[in-house]
């Protein structure tokens, strides 16, 4: 699910998956703020779970955006919580 | 055109439809006293939204307002901009265009144009499983129906058409229209704009893009979380100066200065730079200096990103007075009504000029350091003004400025 995640991030980001690492931030793998409400919602609709997430007060909510690791293991948690993945 | 002086142009009708009243003097009451009709949407499938706030035209009843047999032409962003219209006329003391119905013309500004009908549509096609739809679909959807019906019925025999500038679209709309009349193109115009997205496809839209509030539009406020929606129109009638005169028309404007200029950057953040260039190019159009502003009717959409960037412009051309001159954004009562909010908006405007009394920014709990302006926080306030200045600042890097003077 890890590489799922991260293979998400990189296509929004335009990287590959292995130029991804979970120390890097989003703004070291270049993603600005339409391409995170992008990735947002490829996360969304690939896992079947809805993230909380507002453009105005990114830092507000409990999805954790200030590395990818912080962001996979949001999305873990969030899948976790909500159900079972959509997608084997 | 004959003269060497430039013709001036001037409003001299108003009309409006929107969540804080049904015409003029409703609104800008409700604008005085700093009511908010911002609440719970109501339409179906609202259950099914994150975002369920807006400011909403309640109680509307189309069939008491139109005759049946043009109704079914009519959709709401049209019925709105028919009935703005035609308050408009009346204020201008008009049942039909003075002189040559072939040198007026009407220019609406509009977002969405006919959202609702397209709401309708795709639901009965797509989740109703109907293979057909109402055989008025177009004509109601294009975004030229309301400019249409205007001047279908008023005559108006000149230059007609919409503009689709997203949130500048009616600003944009009144500025072409001045120029056309400056330009001799046309003699007289109703301009202005006519929105309604109020519906669970437009909101489902916005909703995507992470950038409404749950809970309320608080402009220029710490803490703010985003815009809230409304609907509406409003519609002005714009002549010359001199023909208003002859015809010994009230006045209630002049419209000095317009200016519209493009970011060329991000489709949706603002530009400090672009802002504040469309500014300074409409008081020099207007011919005026930024100390004789006393009255800036905002964006203000509660957006972090528009509201700070709006403050900085504000700051690169006020200088000085920035933290002194009142700037409101109105929209914290009626709702960002998108492609008729600079119409809208245009009404506070007036209300400054005429009455001597700042709309409020209402929703403002707390001063954001990015944000060092006098919002004119929940209450109205007097002043007496000569010269205000009305900003919009699209989505599309799209701005638009009109600057305002009494006669």
């Amino acid at each position: 699910m890890q590489d799922q995640i991260i293979e998400i991030i990189a296509r929004e980001a335009v990287l590959e998956p292995a130029q991804v690492r979970p120390d890097m931030t989003l703004e070291d793998i270049g993603l600005d703020s339409l391409g995170l409400v992008e990735m947002i919602f490829s996360i969304e609709e690939t896992f079947g779970i809805s993230v909380p997430f507002n453009a105005n007060e990114p830092g507000e909510t409990r999805f954790d955006l200030s590395s990818v690791g912080s962001i996979v293991a949001a999305v873990e948690e969030l899948i976790s919580e909500q159900g079972t993945p959509a997608v084997a | 055109m004959a003269g060497s002086s430039p013709r001036r142009v001037v409003i001299t009708g108003a009309g409006t439809v929107n969540a804080l009243g049904r015409d003029v003097a409703a609104t800008v009451d409700a604008m005085a006293e700093g009511r908010s009709a911002i609440g719970a949407l109501d339409f179906p499938d609202v259950e099914r939204l994150s975002m369920r706030i807006g400011a909403q035209v309640r109680g509307w009843v189309p069939g008491d307002l139109f005759d049946g047999a043009r109704l079914s032409l009519y959709d709401r962003f049209t019925q709105f901009a028919l009935v703005a219209g035609r308050e408009a006329m009346a204020q201008a003391g008009l049942d039909a265009v003075p002189g040559d119905p072939t040198r007026w013309g009407a220019v609406i500004g509009t977002a969405g144009g006919g959202n609702g009908t397209v709401n309708d549509a795709f639901r009965a096609v797509f989740a109703e499983g109907k293979n057909r739809v109402h055989p008025f679909t177009v004509p109601r959807l294009m975004n030229n129906a309301a400019a249409s019906h205007l001047s279908i019925l008023w005559g108006l025999m000149g230059p007609t058409f919409s503009v689709a500038t997203a949130c500048s679209s009616s600003n944009h709309a009144i500025g072409l229209a001045v120029q056309m009349i400056r330009a001799g193109m046309a003699d007289g115009m109703l301009a202005g704009g006519a929105e309604s997205m109020l519906n669970f496809g437009g909101m489902k839209a916005w909703e995507g893009l992470r950038v409404m509030s749950p809970d309320g539009c608080r402009p220029f406020s710490l803490g703010r979380n985003g815009m809230v929606q409304g609907e509406g129109a409003a519609v002005f009638v714009l002549e010359t100066l001199e023909a208003a005169q002859a015809r010994g028309a009230e006045i209630l404007a002049e419209i000095k200065g317009f200016a519209m200029t493009s970011d060329a950057g991000d489709i949706v953040m603002p530009s400090v730079e672009g802002a504040a260039r469309t500014m300074r190019m409409a008081l020099a159009d207007a011919g005026v200096s930024p100390d004789a502003v006393g009255y800036i009717n905002a964006h203000g959409t509660g957006t972090t990103a528009n509201d700070r960037t709006e403050a900085a412009a504000i700051h690169a051309v006020f200088g000085a007075r920035a933290g002194q001159v009142p700037v409101s954004s109105t929209k914290a009562m009626h709702g960002h009504c998108i492609g008729a909010t600079g119409a809208i908006e245009l009404l506070a405007c007036l209300m400054a000029l005429r009455q001597g009394v700042i709309a409020p920014t209402v929703g403002f709990t707390a001063p954001d350091p990015d944000c060092p302006l006098d919002v004119v926080p929940n209450t109205a306030r007097e002043a007496q003004v000569t010269t205000v200045m009305s900003n919009a600042f699209a989505f599309g890097g799209l701005n638009a400025v009109l600057v305002l003077g009494r006669v």
